[in-house]
């Protein structure tokens, strides 16, 4: 199946499957799918950096960071395992991901955005319940004091040199990489944040539903002039926050000639247990189909 | 027997030079004898890792000399990749590729070679710029516990690939387990454009590229090996298929970017000396030129100008001269763009200066298409 078939399929699942997940929430006392420990996020205020690429006259500026409310919700503990993953897998639900072979307790890795919205589809129907990937922001709340965002600055100081900027990100992120072991660690090797979510900012990083936008603004004022959003690529949120593809799998091929890439790609789902935000995660959810569908 | 060449340097030259060290310098079919050789003037040289090579004077001064060399053999495993991907190697002076040595022609190239008792197996070098022996291989075979000189006659000015020949299937395998290395025979006079004028290089890199074949097992695991030996069966099997796992610089996928980044600054002229002792590679610098490319890498040979990219044969080692003009990181790959990002062969410039606007410019950023 070519990948646009591939994707038609996936967005004509997506959209059948809403009223599934909301059917199903009255619950199946048969499902033989174990519920994710999950942990609450109490509703906070966090300094977001906004995802994407922020201009003014024409060159790049670091990304705004908005004082951001985030509702209170419920997220996995850990990372979504391999094993669950399999079960998803051996079900005939989702693909077989590109993870090494072992049968320790580790976290999936080796998937892609498509492949995580599957698996939320999935996981939902199994345990009766409604959960999909979180969106940034509420990434950024789960991750706490682990949270990066843009570690690496964007803005350029130097009118007429934009080498200035390409050669000062280029050393902070060389000094940034640390030994590379990109072999999945047992879930919980990274330990909990404050908030008791575990393993957040280690080597696996996480899909989100969120688009990358790139944001013209004004030079003094920084309104928006323009905003081209990107749905075929997704944020993911880790020990850095890094923009893939939604169908890259490897994130150390995702990235261009230059830069420091994820080492693992893989997601953990929230809870929406009470869904106030149900409408808004359906147009995000929309979006990603029109992105990935034309 | 006597040449024209001979009895006109002879003439020019019959006032500076001993007669002994003009013969040798006179690049003379008539054998220089041992008392001749050893009245030359001796210089050891402490080598050092690539990509730097050691000092060196572009242009010789005073006649040819006797340039000692020693190089240990050391067989050990290496990390190849940022998975922990071990290749049991085996290499000249500790670093793959081999440090470059530099000559200038009519030099002595004077090279004890060691292989420590605790290495496995017998190792030699065929050095390409040397004449005869199957380039030395045939006198310099050692055992661990041995140790060999040879001396050969930098005849011929360029940058040429040595490795390790042992026997059979032993040299491919010690090649592409890292034994080769560059020696770059430079005219008396230096670097030339293709008018004759000078060519001076503010800096000099020296990148290796190696092309790896790491067994997996049936799962896809890299395999690991408790020695050579034990890799040996099953890493000749994939050399044969011919399809390589790595194909990276200077011994592993991003040995030279990050913190070990090459460095340069806008009007610098850097040589970039490239070889690849076993498979064809095409060399290019995203962003950049070569303004003169030895692609053969031979010097008696003018260079080419502005190359986009350039050729080096497998076997061979290649010069290109470059002046930056512009800052900004740069990637030098291995222009099969897959073998450059998925298999590893990509270094990284760094270059500080000024930005030319003239060069380019990036006249209105990325936006909202327009509509008029």
């Amino acid at each position: 199946m070519s990948i646009k078939l591939f994707e038609i399929a996936y967005g004509a699942a997506a959209l059948m499957s809403v009223p599934v997940v909301l059917a199903s929430l009255a619950g199946d006392p048969h499902s033989a799918m174990p519920m994710a420990e999950t942990v609450m996020i109490p509703a906070r205020t966090i300094d977001f950096p906004l995802p994407g690429e922020f201009l003014a006259a024409n060159r790049a500026m670091a990304a705004p960071v908005e004082a951001t409310r985030v509702a209170s919700f419920r997220i996995m503990k850990r990372q979504v395992s391999l094993s669950d993953y399999r079960r998803c897998v051996a079900a005939g639900a989702c693909k077989a991901p590109d993870a090494p072979a072992t049968t320790d307790d580790v976290p999936v890795t080796g998937i892609n955005g498509l492949d995580a919205d599957v698996y939320a589809r999935w996981y939902s129907q199994e345990t009766g319940e409604s959960w999909r990937l979180p969106t940034a922001q509420e990434a950024a709340a789960a991750g706490a004091e682990r949270f990066a965002g843009e570690s690496f600055s964007a803005v350029s100081e130097a009118p007429g040199n934009p080498a200035v900027r390409w050669i000062r990100r280029y050393r902070e992120e060389a000094a940034a990489k640390r030994p590379s072991d990109p072999r999945p660690k047992l879930r919980g090797s990274y330990g909990p944040n404050s908030l008791g979510v575990e393993d957040f900012g280690g080597n696996v990083w996480e899909w989100t539903l969120t688009c990358y936008n790139r944001v013209t603004v004004t030079t003094e004022t920084h309104e928006v002039l323009s905003v081209v959003e990107n749905c075929g690529v997704r944020v993911l949120e880790g020990r850095h926050r890094a923009y893939m593809s939604g169908f890259v799998r490897d994130g150390r091929s995702g990235g261009c000639a230059v830069g420091t890439p994820p080492e693992n790609l893989g997601m953990r789902l929230v809870h929406e247990d009470h869904n106030p935000a149900v409408a808004a995660v359906r147009r995000t959810l929309a979006k990603l189909r029109t992105a990935f569908t034309t | 027997m006597f040449t024209r060449r001979q009895a006109l340097l002879g003439a020019a030259a019959a006032s500076v030079l001993t007669p002994a060290l003009l013969r040798v310098a006179a690049a003379s079919t008539a054998p220089a004898t041992e008392a001749e050789i050893a009245g030359l003037p001796r210089e050891k040289v402490t080598l050092v890792a690539p990509p730097h090579v050691h000092a060196h004077e572009q242009v010789a001064k005073g006649g040819p000399k006797v340039i000692e060399f020693t190089m240990p053999i050391e067989e050990k495993p290496v990390v190849i990749d940022d998975e922990g991907t071990v290749l049991q190697g085996m290499t000249f002076n500790g670093s793959i590729p081999g440090p470059m040595m530099v000559v200038h022609e009519g030099d002595y190239v004077e090279l004890t070679l060691i292989n420590p008792e605790t290495n496995t197996m017998p190792h030699n070098i065929d050095f390409h710029a040397a004449t005869g022996a199957l380039g030395g291989g045939a006198l310099t075979l050692i055992n661990p516990g041995e140790q060999v000189t040879l001396r050969f006659k930098a005849t011929r000015t360029g940058t040429f690939v040595y490795h390790c020949a042992p026997e059979g299937p032993m040299i491919p395998w010690h090649v592409v387990s890292g034994m080769h290395g560059t020696i770059m025979v430079l005219p008396r006079d230096g670097l030339k454009n293709e008018k004759g004028e000078a060519l001076r290089y503010d800096r000099i890199y020296y990148i290796g590229e190696n092309d790896f074949y790491i067994p997996r097992d049936e799962d896809g695991n890299v395999k690991t090996y408790e020695s050579h030996g034990d890799s040996y069966a099953d890493t000749l099997e994939v050399m044969k298929s011919l399809v390589p796992t790595h194909v990276v610089f200077n011994g592993a996928k991003g040995s030279l970017t990050g913190d070990n980044a090459l460095k340069a600054s806008v009007g610098e002229a850097v040589l970039i000396v490239h070889s690849q002792a076993n498979r064809d590679t095409r060399p290019h610098l995203i962003g950049g030129h070569g303004d003169y490319v030895w692609e053969q890498g031979k010097f008696a040979n003018p260079p080419s100008k502005n190359l986009e990219t350039w050729f080096i044969r497998g076997g061979s080692a290649g010069a290109a001269f470059y002046t930056f003009l512009q800052p900004g990181i740069y990637a030098y790959v291995n222009h099969n763009l897959i073998e450059a990002v998925e298999l590893g062969a990509t270094a990284h410039f760094v270059v500080e200066g000024e930005w030319n606007d003239d060069l380019m410019k990036q006249v209105s950023a990325p936006g909202p298409i327009q509509v008029n």
